[in-house]
């Protein structure tokens, strides 16, 4: 993946209000890459363009050799089928469905005859065998969280783009998350990009991106 | 997966969550609304029109001047219609006594196919119905040609070169049409003795009337045949031209009853905006998750427009069902109460109803679907406010548009459509516009007020995009239910007042003006005053603007037939005071300068304007003057009218009779026999059983638009609750979080009651404003009747506003402040 040049203006009351500055950086295959910064950085604003789910005000988002600006919305959205696993900040989880039907969606939306079976499955990898008929807004934070990653993960994604993943959970569950991001990045090479104020979890990974007000500081 | 089993299954899952209750709702109610109203106005407008056919003797007629070719009634029988034929014509029939002129009718058995004959055994006797008809070698004649010809049943008439015998008196002829003041006394005979007479001859003037009746479908269908055949001489009448009578009120009812269909799908149409709003917006995030799990534009659409399209169509299905049970129930009712036996129901509303709710549920939906095309995902999810502006504004224009080719297609009254349709754009503009002005002042008034007040106030203020929209809902709702009610009642009752109960039934005509004043002291000992005495002249047409009138130039049959006889002419020194000009006005001063006021229709139809000159000859006199008026007249009203009035010096010296019309009580038909006897030359035309048809019809069509009106009553609630259903979630959330702050029950129940009041109240005086206008509009320019301002609906638009939005609202909301906050706040 390739970021060139990337930067987003919102406007604010008249003024363009500038929330990312000018970025680039590349990431290959197989890396595992921790955004690190305060709240109200920019991380979540990055994270969302590098999945094309917003557009940027200049730059450009190279992925699997294509530029994300040369497609539309529709192409976008086939790439990332494709491609890309995304977990939110806040879960975005459809409310009225059960947790097993929201991670059934994605697969079942990319024709996947074993929806039911792969999706029982990540929620037994999560931890959440037990919450499966549950609705999504009965589930506490946690276990929406857990939900979340078992959708993204379920498509088996060659990247996977994760704002905040153990934001909401307490260490023992947290651990279990993060040991399944990085089996999956060590087993089907999937590349990681996080999103975490979680030091341990910054730590495992093979680089760290720090955002400050905007600027990207470093590149280790 | 497919695609298709993808969209049930959403569709399933959502169902069970209970997301799909209110556009469920919606589009069932709304379907069968429609359905209920329009199949119910199908049925009453064929038994109305079955009811009037009566006074056509039939469903169909061709009349003709020379006899119809057999093959006709042949074809017709061959579609399993039945067929009749009768053939009038003018002639003297005499007595020793003397002689009178005769319309004579000659009819074979099975007529009338429609109505039927009245007869009584002696002149003044009391009459019973038949199905015969007069038996070969005798005949049936009319009072007055007996009263003329002194003759009594047993008695016998001569009638060309036959001997015939009276055997009865003709009290009733259903179908006794055309200028009743023309129109020689009648004479039927049996169609077999007709050749004996020796009086059809070539050249004599006979005016054949093939009578057809049966199915509706078959009549029709046969209509449009013999239309697309006829030859010179022939033309097919229906009611409508029988007599301007029935044609005014069938005109009027068809309105009333289309008013009710436009209103139906007006709520319908509300009640599937409204509620496909809510849907989509519920949907937007799901709609956007799709799109970050790599879902195309097009795969989106058609998950959701197939999940539309079969919630649609089951609620189509449920609400075609519901709509049959509730015009079957309507159908009883008025049965019972109208004694109107129905014909059966139509499939064809039915399905126009389902397909009516299917293309707004569309109309209102699909839009918003393809605006999403543009959006990235997460705009949608951060609620992107632009992103929305465009979303709500391709929703409206899109649904509008639907909603107008419904109500167009729906309705078929396009001045009537219209006129609604401007009006309700125009009370919409100024309820956005008012609104908008209001919540502001909402929340400058509550800055400055303290408490409960204050929040309930500053909320409208805080919600003012949403508030607009509710208000703007509200008042659409109220205004089609005031409509159905207040507006409705004030329509009906105007109609009524235009036909009293006391409506004249009997004209009296040829009264001479030596007997004027002594005629008019008898009908006042009788109790039977109240009509004027209008002087009367025959006159016949002869020139229009100084050229020559010819029959021939005109193409239209009826034309031709009304300039071949002699015009009921009249004049008076001031035309009545609630005369309805069209153009023009009357006239007053002493020796005004010589003028003729017109009828409307006649002018149309002799392609009249205002500054023409007329010239009639009056009993071999040229009377010559220019047009200064048009009028309108209500024929329904069965006032004595006339289509051409001059003013006093110009007719004054022609030799006039007298006419006048009064209400005959039932009871008093005696009276009738004494002025008979006192004044043997007085023609009285007896038009109780028209008029009677006209009353019927009119409390038919009365008691239909109030049944109609509970249909259209569920449909009005299904727009309030799906209002209030569209931001209940926000105000749950709301709620909750003051819990949360603090707020006590009572300082919660009163933010909302004001707040909802508020709303309610401001809807209903938009209504009342806008039913006010519509009211006025519809009366004055669609059914032509004067309209009464009501301030009563002013006060109960505000007040059941405001205390119907606001019941509404808290209790839709209380069971969400007595849960715990925490409950709501995970429920949301
Ligand atoms: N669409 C938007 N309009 C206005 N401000 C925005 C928008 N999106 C993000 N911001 C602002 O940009 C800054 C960065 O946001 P975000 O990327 O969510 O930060 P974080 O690093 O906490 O994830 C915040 O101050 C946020 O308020
Ligand atoms: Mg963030």
């Amino acid at each position: 993946m390739h970021v060139v040049n990337l930067a987003k203006q919102v406007p604010v009351n008249g003024a363009a209000l500038t929330i990312l500055h000018p970025t680039s950086f590349d990431i290959q295959r197989g890396e595992s890459v921790a955004i690190v910064g305060a709240s109200g950085s920019g991380k979540s604003t990055l994270l969302g363009l590098l999945a094309g789910l917003d557009q940027p005000s200049t730059g450009e988002v190279w992925l699997a050799g294509k530029s994300l600006a040369a497609l539309d919305e529709d192409g976008r959205a086939a790439l990332r089928g494709e491609l890309i696993g995304f977990v939110f900040q806040s879960f975005q989880l459809l409310p009225m469905l059960t947790a097993l039907e929201n991670v059934m969606l994605p697969l079942e939306l990319s024709g996947a005859s074993d929806a039911r079976k792969r999706a029982q499955r990540w929620l037994e990898r999560v931890g959440l065998a037990d919450r499966q008929q549950h609705r999504a807004q009965q589930l506490s934070g946690g276990e929406q969280q857990r939900v979340a990653i078992a959708r993204a993960f379920a498509v088996d994604p060659a990247l996977l783009l994760a704002d905040e993943p153990t934001g909401n959970l307490d260490a023992e569950t947290g651990a279990r998350v993060i040991e399944l991001l990085f089996e999956l990045n060590r087993e089907q090479g999937t590349t990681l990009v996080l999103v975490t104020h979680d030091t341990e979890l910054a730590a495992r990974c093979g680089r760290r991106l720090s955002l400050h007000a905007g600027h990207l500081e470093s590149g280790v | 997966m497919n695609i298709v089993t993808l969209a049930l299954r959403m569709l399933l899952r959502e169902w069970r969550a209970g997301e799909l209750r209110v556009l469920m709702l919606a589009v069932m109610i709304a379907v069968a609304g429609l359905a209920s109203v329009n199949a119910f106005t199908a049925r009453m407008q064929l038994a109305l029109s079955q009811e009037s056919n009566r006074l056509l003797g039939a469903d169909l007629v061709l009349a003709s001047d020379h006899a119809p070719p057999p093959a006709l009634a042949q074809a017709a029988q061959q579609r399993g219609l039945s067929t009749v034929q009768t053939a009038q014509f003018p002639s003297m029939v005499s007595t020793d006594a003397g002689s009178n002129l005769a319309e004579i009718k000659a009819v074979s058995n099975g007529y009338p196919l429609r109505g039927k004959l009245h007869i009584a055994d002696s002149l003044f006797g009391k009459d019973r119905v038949t199905s015969d008809i007069p038996r070969p070698g005798t005949v049936w004649l009319e009072a007055r040609l007996a009263n003329a010809l002194k003759l009594k049943p047993n008695d016998t008439v001569q009638v060309g070169y036959s001997r015939l015998k009276v055997a009865a008196i003709l009290t009733n002829e259903p179908d006794r049409g055309g200028d009743f003041f023309n129109l020689a006394p009648r004479l039927m005979m049996n169609a077999s003795d007709v050749a004996a007479t020796g009086l059809i001859t070539v050249g004599s003037r006979i005016n054949y009337r093939l009578l057809i009746a049966g199915d509706t479908n078959a009549i029709n269908a046969y209509r449009k045949v013999l239309a697309s055949q006829l030859q010179r001489g022939q033309r097919l009448l229906t009611v409508r031209d029988a007599r301007p009578e029935i044609r005014d009120v069938l005109d009027k009812a068809e309105r009333y009853l289309g008013l009710a269909v436009l209103l139906a799908a007006l709520l319908a149409a509300v009640a599937i905006l409204l509620s496909a709003r809510h849907f989509l917006r519920r949907h937007l995030d799901a709609c956007a998750l799709l799109r970050c799990f790599g879902a195309s534009q097009r795969t989106i659409v058609m998950l959701y427009a197939l999940q539309i399209a079969v919630l649609g169509l089951l609620a189509a299905v449920a609400g075609m069902a519901l709509g049959y049970a509730g015009q079957a129930v309507l159908a009883a009712m008025l049965g019972r109460m109208a004694h109107l036996d129905l014909p059966p129901a139509a499939v064809l509303p039915f399905l126009q109803a389902a397909l009516a709710g299917l293309v707004l549920l569309a109309g209102f939906s699909l839009p918003t679907l393809f605006m999403l095309r543009r959006t990235p995902a997460l705009r949608i999810l951060r609620r992107d406010v632009a992103a929305f502006d465009a979303v709500g504004a391709a929703t409206y224009v899109a649904g509008l548009a639907a909603m107008t080719a419904l109500l167009l297609w729906q309705v078929r009254d396009v001045p009537l459509t219209l006129m609604v349709l401007a009006e309700l754009a125009a009370t919409l503009l100024a309820t956005a516009l008012l609104a908008w002005g209001l919540v502001l002042a909402a929340g400058w008034l509550g800055a400055r007020s303290s408490g409960s007040w204050r929040q309930g106030l500053l909320n409208l203020r805080r919600r003012a995009g949403g508030s607009v929209i509710q208000v703007a809902a509200f008042t659409l709702g109220m205004l089609a239910l005031l409509l159905l009610t207040v507006v409705r009642g004030d329509l009906l009752a105007n109609w009524h007042a235009s036909l009293p109960a006391m409506a004249p039934n009997r004209f009296v005509i040829n009264i001479q003006p030596d007997q004027a004043a002594s005629l008019q002291d008898f009908l006042r000992r009788h109790d039977l005053s109240g009509a004027k005495l209008y002087p009367m002249v025959r006159g016949r047409l002869t020139a229009i603007n100084g050229r020559e009138v010819d029959s021939a130039r005109y193409a239209d049959q009826q034309t031709r037939h009304l300039l071949d006889r002699e015009f009921n002419l009249s004049y008076a020194d001031r035309l009545d005071a609630d005369t309805d000009f069209v153009a023009g006005g009357g006239w007053h001063g002493d020796h005004p300068g010589p003028q003729f006021s017109v009828e409307q229709g006649i002018a149309d139809r002799l392609h009249l304007k205002l500054g023409d000159t007329m010239q009639f000859d009056v009993g071999g006199t040229p009377v010559s003057a220019r047009i200064t008026s048009l009028r309108k007249v209500n024929w329904d009203s069965f006032r004595v009218n006339f289509f051409v009035v001059g003013n006093t010096d110009l007719l004054r010296n022609t030799s006039a009779s007298y006419i006048t019309s009064f209400y005959l009580p039932p009871a008093k038909v005696s009276v009738l026999n004494d002025m008979v006897r006192a004044y043997p030359n007085l023609t009285v035309i007896d038009v109780s059983a028209i008029l009677q048809t006209v009353q019927d019809m009119l409390e038919r069509v009365s008691a239909a638009v109030q049944f109609v009106f509970v249909f259209s009553l569920a449909s009005g609630l299904v727009v309030l609750y799906a209002a209030l259903a569209a931001t209940r979630d926000e105000r749950a959330l709301e709620t909750a979080l003051w819990r949360v702050l603090g707020a006590r029950h009572r300082q919660l129940w009163l933010a909302q009651v004001t707040e909802f009041a508020a709303i309610g109240m401001l809807a209903g005086m938009l209504a009342a404003a806008g039913a006010s206008a519509i009211g006025w509009g519809l009366s004055s320019e669609v059914f032509k009747l004067p309209y009464h301002f009501n301030p009563l609906l002013w006060l109960i638009a505000i007040g059941a506003g405001g205390v119907g939005v606001a019941a509404a609202g808290v209790l839709g909301l209380r069971g969400i402040s007595r849960l715990p906050p925490l409950v709501t706040l995970r429920d949301i």
